[in-house]
């Protein structure tokens, strides 16, 4: 009986995919109906050309550069975001005078600070990279800090009741406080250090695909430019579906 | 003030005069930076000659447009796609990835589909921005307590009704996240626009100014874009408190 | 089988005041036709699962009718159906079987007008300070501005919030929050206020008053009063009379008459025919708390007397 509804419920949902995926096919394809070729690629030919194009050699250096841009700026947004975040979350002071300030970065358009990365960096991977920590970094931080602000001091004060050392506190009351919360942050931060690495590629950079992009809107190649949003949203959606997986796991959990 | 907001202050002024010592002293070269002091001097200049309202007012105009938009629609949307719990589940990944595609790239169909005016430019920013105050506001309303949407049937409330004055005033404290962050996300979509394909606005006169290697004027537009929206952020924070003023201890 | 209040005289309240009858009957949950206030025929409600097993039988079927002006209390252990049972009187929800009458007219969809309802949360609204939480309900039926203001005023002071009057919930005790609430129900004059453990957050003196309140509030509006508490005592002494729930699914293993006099208070409890009624309610509830926690029928049941 469980096994069935649960079963039920899974093909229910596949179904409803299913029905946005051809949701979003028909609008694109109407789209381009309305518009023409001058606007947008049907979803046949994009579909078609980025088959065509992925493999190619012309395209994979490409890739290659965005991936070990994003994946740097990911290790650095991850790492000095969480260690900031656990810092101010757990000297609470700082993080009171930090939180504003971190706010008020969040929400500056970073995009604006290109030229002074470039003029920092240089064309080149340390500026993309740079780019997407500076986006991906401070989200993290506010999540995790966050985080353990949201400990629940009678879990803590048990703890010591419990006369575990700071050891097991940390492992068995701590963690599992924080984790769900900090993997919100992490997924959060996973988009936008993405952002931030295509923005730096499209205005910093000769290589990736932000660069091919942006290639592609100077040349007005709009089979080119669809076809790499096309990629970029689907890589993008399917990494965050399996993130808000994990993320939504742990949260039940606790 | 608080002790925090002083030494809050205090940090601000220091990393600024640091900053400034470092460009003065050559540790950061002229060429990179200006000094902080510079970028003021440069931004008096820029509005002394008026170029700095000229080229600023197209871009705030059409972020406000474009913040103003995407706030009531966001709401709206968010509110609709809360009663489609079965939609709302499927939109969930696209929801989250959202972000992390650089969709002004798709400036020029909006120019084919709005023509060669501002309405390109807003669109971008309405569309980048929305979908912060849709989740924002799904997230809120997630959170208000059951047994105020029970009240609301109590007093025999239509659905217009509950929303205006149940739902809105209690999602109002996790909407403001939202409504910060569609600030942020309609300035990156406009300027962005701006930066690539756009003839006037902030965006175009900083990608002008630098590839002229005019770092002076340069800096000061970068300097006054960070400034503006630092300050409309705090006027959001200033409204934010005065809408929660003695809702919580 | 028709059950009238009977008014006690004048003189006769506190300490000493008696029920007419010192041994508590039993009395079926229904009455006479020509006083119904509210009825609950072959009531059940069945919760889907959340992970598709077995539906979750929470209440039923549940006989129940209410007189006009009557004081009905119920109490049951824990997770019988209690909020259950207010919700579908209330019409917040549907039953998956039976009829709820509420004034001669069936229940569907809707909270019927008449009808208040104080809730086990605190469900006063935040962003309003206490003066506008209470006028609430008054503004959104148009009441004019002078009459809104003398009704709240009104409860305001009888609830003892007058002092508070401009100060938002948060700023509030949580038992002053609740009386937030029962004021905002009252000021609206309801011919049947349900209330669900609303006294559940306070320390035993302050409910003991509260109830006191309570029954002024009773005497003086004249309404059908639904009580829901974990409370034996408390609903002993405030109820006309007392439904005692089994564990879920809930349904009444009894309905004890108390039989005060109209004018009683909290003092009631003193009197040596309040304990056998607390003893004998509590002797039914004991068996069904102890289902309901789960044990088996010999592990706590079987080793008292
Ligand atoms: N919305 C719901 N979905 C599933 N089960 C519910 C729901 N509401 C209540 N229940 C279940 O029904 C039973 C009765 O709940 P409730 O009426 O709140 O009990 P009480 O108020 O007597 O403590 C409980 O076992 C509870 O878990
Ligand atoms: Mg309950």
């Amino acid at each position: 009986m469980t096994q069935s509804t649960a079963a039920v419920g899974k093909s229910r949902r596949l179904q409803d995919f299913a029905l946005l995926v051809a949701c979003i096919l028909a609008a694109w394809q109407a789209l381009y109906m309305i518009v023409g070729d001058v606007a947008i690629t049907s979803p046949v030919t994009t579909l078609g050309y980025a088959i065509e194009l992925l493999p190619s050699s012309d395209f994979r250096p490409h890739l290659a550069a965005s991936l070990t841009a994003f994946g740097n700026a990911l290790l650095i947004s991850y790492a000095g975001g969480v260690l900031l975040g656990l810092t101010l979350g757990f000297h609470r002071f700082s993080g009171e005078v930090a939180e504003p300030m971190l706010g008020a970065l969040y929400s500056l358009p970073k995009i604006a600070l290109y030229p002074i990365i470039l003029q920092i960096f240089g064309l080149g991977l340390s500026a993309k990279v740079a780019f997407g920590a500076l986006h991906g970094v401070i989200p993290v931080a506010l999540f995790s800090m966050n985080a353990v602000r949201g400990i629940n001091p009678m879990h803590l004060r048990t703890a010591r009741v419990l006369r575990l050392s700071s050891i097991e506190t940390v492992r068995t009351i701590v963690a599992p406080a924080i984790i769900p919360e900090i993997v919100t942050g992490l997924r959060v931060g996973f988009s936008l250090t993405l952002l931030g690495v295509l923005i730096g590629e499209m205005f910093a950079s000769q290589h990736g695909m932000g660069f091919l992009l942006i290639n592609a809107i100077n040349l007005h190649d709009v089979k080119m430019i669809t076809t790499l949003i096309f990629v970029l949203f689907l890589f993008a959606t399917v990494t965050s579906a399996i993130l808000l997986a994990i993320d939504r796991r742990l949260h039940v959990r606790v | 003030m608080t002790r925090a907001g002083s030494v809050r202050i205090l940090v601000a002024a220091g990393l600024l005069l640091s900053l400034e010592i470092c460009c003065r002293s050559g540790i950061i070269n002229m060429t990179t930076m200006i000094p902080p002091s510079e970028m003021l001097g440069a931004i008096a200049d820029l509005a002394r000659s008026g170029r700095l309202l000229k080229e600023s007012l197209p871009t705030f105009r059409n972020v406000t447009i474009a913040f103003v938009l995407a706030v009531g629609l966001g709401v709206i949307g968010g509110t609709v796609l809360h009663s489609l719990p079965r939609v709302r589940r499927v939109l969930d990944p696209l929801l989250a990835s959202y972000y992390a595609v650089p969709f002004f790239a798709l400036y020029p169909l909006f120019v084919v589909i709005f023509g060669l005016n501002d309405w390109p430019l807003i669109m971008i920013g309405i569309v980048f921005a929305g979908v912060a105050v849709v989740v924002s506001t799904l997230n809120g309303i997630d959170r208000v307590p059951p047994v105020l949407l029970k009240v609301a049937r109590i007093y025999r409330m239509s659905r217009t009704a509950k929303v205006r004055l149940v739902i809105l005033p209690a999602i109002a404290l996790p909407l403001f996240t939202g409504i910060k962050l569609a600030l942020a996300y309609s300035f990156i979509g406009i300027l962005a626009g701006e930066f690539i394909l756009a003839s006037a606005g902030i965006g175009h006169a900083i990608a002008f100014a630098y590839d002229a290697f005019d770092n002076r004027t340069m800096y000061g537009l970068i300097a006054f874009t960070l400034i503006l929206v630092t300050l409309m952020n705090m006027g959001l924070q200033a409204c934010e408190r005065l809408l929660l003023k003695g809702r919580s201890r | 089988m028709t059950l009238v209040r009977e008014q006690g005289s004048p003189g006769s309240s506190g300490p000493s005041a008696r029920p007419r009858e010192l041994a508590p009957r039993s009395g079926p949950a229904t009455v006479g036709a020509s006083k119904l206030h509210a009825q609950l025929t072959g009531v059940t409600k069945l919760f889907p699962a959340p992970s598709g097993e077995n539906p979750v039988h929470a209440l039923g079927p549940i006989d129940m009718a209410v007189e006009r002006g009557e004081f009905f209390a119920i109490v049951g252990p824990s997770g019988c159906g209690k909020s259950t049972l207010l919700d579908i009187l209330a019409g917040l929800a549907a039953p998956t079987d039976g009829t709820v009458v509420f004034e001669n007219k069936p229940i569907s969809g809707a909270v019927p007008p008449g009808i208040g309802v104080v809730f086990q949360e605190d469900a006063s609204f935040p962003w309003l300070t206490v003066w506008d939480n209470v006028a609430f309900g008054l503004r959104r039926a148009g009441l004019e501005r002078g009459e809104t203001t003398k009704r709240v005023e009104h409860w305001l002071r009888f609830m003892g919030l007058a002092d508070f009057a401009r100060a938002h919930p948060a700023h509030l005790s949580g038992g002053m929050r609740q009386r937030v609430c029962i004021a905002r129900t009252l000021v609206l004059e309801p011919r049947m206020i349900l209330l669900d453990e609303p006294f559940g957050a306070l320390d035993q003196q302050t409910r003991l008053l509260m109830g006191d309140e309570l029954l002024r509030l009773w005497r003086a509006t004249g309404a059908t009063v639904v009580l829901i508490t974990h409370a034996i005592d408390e609903a002993c002494m405030l109820a006309d009379r007392v439904g005692v729930m089994t564990a879920r699914p809930g349904r009444f293993a009894d309905v004890a008459v108390t039989r005060w006099p109209g004018d009683r208070d909290s003092r009631i409890v003193s009197d040596p025919s309040f304990g056998q009624l607390t003893g004998r309610v509590w002797s039914i509830l004991r068996d069904e708390s102890i289902k309901a926690i789960g044990h088996a029928e010999g592990d706590i049941g079987g080793r008292s007397p």
